[in-house]
């Protein structure tokens, strides 16, 4: 398992040979209140990079999670429809979204690496 | 002027208070070509006795139903409302009260809105009911809506027996939201084959029981057809009263029932404001339009109510929402309320079993009448007749006399004349044995 | 005394005290009351009817088989019932409502009466329209004021709230649109509107452009005609706008709107601060719904019924949604069908003809008025609005320069570091004995609180309103933080679990598995 990567939306990914595990950020889970809800996709639909992959959603509002990378999603967590509230006590681990199946590597190239993603969210307003 | 407590020594007190030297200036921004410097040409303000003469005027000039031997229904029909319920819904709290935004001081509220979810759950046969929508017609549409979400397909089958308003309704949302219907014409007195029009690209079959004729059907057939192709059933109620006698559509395979719920609770009011009743399946939820109220605890523990998977909602969502609804027909809802509690299981049974015997002596009275022809099989409380000649005419004519006989076909489908000798006739507890005899009558000499 | 005293101690906490715990958990007048089904004696009925004589039903054998579920009351006991809820609510009728573009004004009780008349309450809509000419004769009266105070040479009356008028107004826009071959793709919304607008607009199969806004809190004129282009079909403005700002600039954008080739869509939930003063056709707009349930007083019932009429210039009439109501050759007549000059029309909206309740109500309100009353109406919420924004402009923070209409919008700037969110300060209000402000919207400042007094408040309650909102800022500021987190501790219900509502939804009472 590789060091988590970061995207300017707040998701993280981890590379584990050619699946790409999915997530948002613990910043994003804070700045969301408490997750009531996520929308995943059925496993064998095709993510595109950049574009809506699953909703998340907390009481009062509810934000589209973009796909880092392009590929096949194999899996998603289904403990999430029972306990979403894994998002908000361990959103970089039991509280992963979806797994991909990296179709294009060098879609990592652009991701921040923790301490860069880290010096991003402080420069937030 | 009686709502305005600003006094003239208030004004100058506020104008000075906030700086400027007239009311005028807080209106700077008004473009000046926009500015009206003098009043609207509109009377003036009038006191209570005035306003009320005037109104008052216009009313007098209405025949009232209960003035008169009333068959009127087509989904309306006139019930007797207990006298505690229009008490009830007068309260201040209720009346004047807004949506319940802030749930801590809305209990009340969310209270009898859960209580009405449930009981339109309970009569539909459905798992799971929203707070109310604007009225049965609207409903029909959402319903169709929600089942092109479901099922991410487009076209939906309307039955030619769904009230043509509910028809109408969907075919204006249809044309600008985007989706097709399929619309098979009225035939009153057949059995449509709708199964024959559901295929791979069928989202909901819409059907209406009892049917806009009055006639009751069993839809689980259809029903298992629909789900076989992947499609929804969508069931229409206009007479919610009729499910205190007849099988409900969550026993019949429905999985969205829309209804108008004017029936219990609410005056016939010339047409609104009424009662959209929405009714689905759990796992449908997240689809629903409309405000849910849900049950949940305080920060002592104990039970209360707040809305509830609000994400769905335009407030939130916007562009993305299920739907752009933000009003329910919360009082309504709460009329409706009243009444059911004030009914209960035992009540509502007797009210409907009263409102089917009276159209069951309507029938077999009217039938006796020369050149009269019942349409229907079965019925509730309303049936369509076949007269002789066009029914517009005789409607018209028994109005003269003081019946008011109810609503002729060709008044909601004009371009069929078909139809045109075609009466619709509904008969509730509020019609007696001199009301029948009169409708009789005065539909034998008009067909002389 | 001293046990009184003691008993109406602050605890060291800072947080009130509460009273004693009872027995029953009923605190004095507020009642714990279970659901109806919780209430249930199997047979009982508070409705006497008679048992009909024998008959031979017609049922096809559709006959229900099971028991519905429902419980029987007698009547003093749901009276009992609903009345103790009714007093868990607050109302109008209670207090201040302030809520921004709500318009919670006064709902006067003769409209209430009228409503009830036989001759109105009692009438079917389709009874032959013959039998009801003062009911065709209300609601022509009713679209003469309302085409009078907008300006508009028409008026579609059937549908049945704002967000429901807001469909009618931009499908008459595509159907105007299609009608000239130029179907367009975008409708341009400010990020300030209310969300029924980009809703709307979405619904109808158009994609939503969000317009910012300017410093001074209007939308950004600029950015606007940047937008506009030949694929716009529609502006959607609300005026004055979310923030209670008049959009000064009106006019102009008006016409870039109009040279665009685009329509001019007004949501006209705020038309309580222009009543009587600025006539919308004036302004150059092209449709605007007006909400019956707020500028014209028909109660807002707990979050319903409303109306929510269109008023249409000439260009849009064609394509109003049915049933019409013109002045033909034998008095007031309806058509019900798309034929003769309804034969562009949209078709419709809702069934029957319109929420006649609500149209009776409102007439009663416009007349008791005159316009000499709707002029004052929207001076005296204009007034109050400022009023409000002089004695609280310096305690709380105002994003944009004044003046502002008929609400005063603040943001959550003045809380700072005091470890206080709007939304505490909300919770705190309730405790303080008033409904809160509109909190959070618009979107376009942060942690938003939309106050909108209305005319009907007197100047002694806006200072009893200002006074208690001056202490609550003052006792944030001072790091009262306990007041505001445990708020509101005094209503029938501390805050609600809204989280747990949301992730497992109980929707519904279910009788105990037995």
């Amino acid at each position: 398992m590789t060091a988590p990567r970061f995207t300017k939306d707040h998701e993280w990914v981890r590379l584990d040979g050619d699946l790409v595990t999915v997530g948002i950020s613990d910043y994003a889970q804070s700045q969301l209140g408490d997750v009531v809800y996520v929308k995943l996709p059925e496993p064998g639909r095709r993510v595109e990079r950049g574009k809506e992959a699953a909703v998340v959603e907390s009481v009062k509002a509810a934000s589209e999670v973009y796909a880092p990378v392009s590929g096949e999603v194999v899996e998603i967590n289904s403990a999430l429809a029972a306990d979403p509230a894994k998002v908000n006590a361990d959103a970089m681990g039991e509280g992963w979204f979806l797994k991909v199946r990296l179709a294009d590597p060098s879609e990592l190239d652009g991701l921040m690496d923790e301490a860069a993603y880290l010096r991003f969210v402080e420069e937030q307003p | 002027m009686r709502y305005l407590p600003l006094t003239e020594a208030d004004r100058g007190a506020m104008l000075e208070a906030i700086g400027v030297a007239s009311v005028d200036a807080l209106f700077a921004e008004v473009p000046p070509a926009a500015r009206l410097d003098g009043l609207l040409d509109l009377p003036r303000a009038q006191g209570e006795i005035e306003v009320e003469r005037a109104i008052g005027g216009m009313a007098a000039r209405n025949v009232a139903a209960g003035s008169a031997p009333f068959f009127v229904g087509a989904g309306a029909y006139r019930h007797h409302v207990p006298a505690a319920v229009d008490h009830l819904i007068q309260r201040g709290e209720f009346l004047t009260s807004y949506t319940p935004y802030q749930p801590e001081v809305s209990q009340g509220t969310l209270q009898y809105l859960f209580e009405f979810q449930t009981q339109v759950a309970l009569l539909t046969g459905m798992e799971v009911a929203n707070a109310s929508l604007y009225d049965g017609a609207t409903a029909c549409a959402e319903a169709v809506m929600m089942a092109n979400r479901v099922t991410g397909r487009k076209r939906a089958v309307l039955a030619g027996a769904l009230h043509p308003h509910y028809r109408e309704v969907c075919a204006t949302y249809a044309r600008f939201v985007g989706f097709e219907l399929a619309t098979p014409g009225p035939m009153p007195g057949e059995d449509e084959d709708l199964a024959r029009l559901v295929d791979d690209g069928t989202s909901c079959v819409v059907v209406q029981s009892p049917d806009f004729w009055g006639e009751l059907r069993d839809w689980s057939a259809l029903a298992r057809m629909c789900h076989d192709k992947g499609a929804l059933l969508v069931v229409v109620v206009t007479e919610i009263l009729s499910l205190g006698l007849v099988r409900p559509p969550g026993e019949m395979g429905a999985d969205i029932v829309a209804a108008e719920g004017q029936s219990l609770g609410n005056a016939l009011n010339f047409g609104g404001p009424y009662l959209g009743l929405f009714a689905s399946r759990d796992k449908f939820v997240r689809h629903m339009p409309g405000r849910l109220v849900g049950e949940t605890v305080d920060a002592e523990g104990r039970r209360g109510w707040a809305l509830t998977l609000s994400t769905r909602e335009q407030h939130i969502r916007r562009e993305r929402a299920t739907s752009n609804i933000c009003t329910n027909s919360g009082l309504c809802a709460l009329a409706f309320t009243i009444h059911l509690a004030l009914l209960g299981e035992a009540g509502l049974v007797r009210l409907a079993r009263l409102n089917h015997a009276a159209a069951v002596r309507l029938a077999e009275r009217v039938e006796r009448v020369h050149g009269v022809r019942l349409v229907n099989r079965t019925f509730f409380n309303e049936l369509a007749l076949r007269l002789p000649c066009p029914a517009a005419a005789v409607v018209e004519a028994l109005a003269a006399r003081g019946v008011l006989a109810g609503v002729p076909v060709s008044r909601l489908y004009p371009d069929r004349p078909e139809l045109a000798d075609l009466l619709l006739v509904a008969a509730t507890e509020t019609v007696t044995e001199g009301d029948i005899d009169r409708l009789a009558a005065g539909l034998a000499e008009a067909l002389s | 005394m001293n046990d009184w005293s003691r008993a109406l101690r602050v605890p060291a906490d800072g947080s009130p005290a509460l009273s004693e715990a009872t027995f029953s958990g009923n605190r004095g007048l507020q009642i714990e009351e279970k659901l109806i089904f919780e209430q249930d004696a199997p047979g009982r009925c508070g409705v006497d009817l008679p048992e009909p004589p024998p008959f031979r039903a017609r049922l096809g054998g559709l006959e229900r088989q099971g028991p519905i579920g429902l419980p029987g009351l007698s009547e003093p006991q749901v009276v009992r019932h609903f009345t103790r809820l009714s007093q868990k609510n607050y109302a109008i009728d209670s207090g201040l409502y302030p809520l921004g573009s709500c318009s919670m004004k006064h709902n006067p009780r003769l409209n209430e009466k009228l409503a009830r008349l036989p001759g109105l309450a009692d009438i079917h809509p389709l009874q032959p329209l013959s039998t009801v000419p003062g009911a065709l004769e209300l609601i022509d009266t009713l679209a003469h004021w309302l085409k009078t105070l907008t300006g508009m040479p028409a008026v579609a009356l059937s549908p049945a709230a704002g967000a429901h008028g807001e469909l009618c107004g931009i499908m008459t826009v595509r159907a105007a649109l299609e009608a000239r071959g130029d179907p367009r793709r975008r409708v341009l919304v400010p990020e300030s509107a209310h969300g029924t607008n980009p809703a709307t607009a979405a619904a109808c199969g158009y994609q939503v452009d969000a317009v910012p806004a300017d410093p001074r809190g209007r939308v950004d004129r600029a950015a606007l005609e940047a937008k506009l282009g030949p694929d716009v079909a529609a502006l959607m403005l609300t005026n004055p706008n979310t923030c209670g700002l008049f959009e000064g600039e009106i006019i102009e954008i008006a016409a870039a709107v109009h040279r665009a080739g685009a329509f001019f869509y007004c949501d006209g939930a705020n038309f309580n601060a222009i009543v009587g003063r600025v006539r919308p056709s004036d302004l150059g707009i092209d449709c605007m719904h007006l909400n019956l349930h707020k500028t014209f007083s028909t109660p807002h019932g707990g979050g319903g019924p409303g109306s929510g009429p269109v008023a249409l210039a000439a260009a849009l009439a064609p394509y109003a949604p049915l049933p019409w109501l013109v002045h033909g050759a034998h008095g007031i007549e309806a058509i019900e069908h798309k034929t003769g000059p309804a034969a562009a029309a949209i078709g419709r909206l809702k069934g029957f003809h319109g929420q006649m309740g609500m149209f009776v109500r409102a007439l009663a309100y416009m007349m008791s008025h005159g316009s000499d009353g709707l002029r004052q109406v929207a001076e005296d919420a204009v007034l109050n609005a400022n009023y409000l924004r002089a004695a609280l402009g310096d305690n709380l923070s105002v994003p944009f320069p004044g003046p502002c209409m008929h609400e005063v919008l603040f943001d959550d700037r003045f809380l700072k570091d005091t470890g206080v969110t709007t939304l505490d300060f909300a919770k705190a209000l309730i405790d303080e004995g008033f409904h809160p402000m509109t909190i959070y919207f618009p979107l376009i400042v942060h942690g938003a609180m939309l106050v909108e007094p209305t005319e009907t408040e007197s100047k002694a309650g806006l200072d009893e309103f200002a006074a208690v909102v001056k202490a609550l800022a003052a006792a944030a500021r001072a790091g009262d933080t306990a007041r505001f987190r445990g708020a509101p501790a005094l209503a029938p219900r501390r805050r609600l679990d809204e989280t747990a509502a949301a992730r497992k939804p109980v929707l519904r009472w279910r009788p105990a598995a037995g």
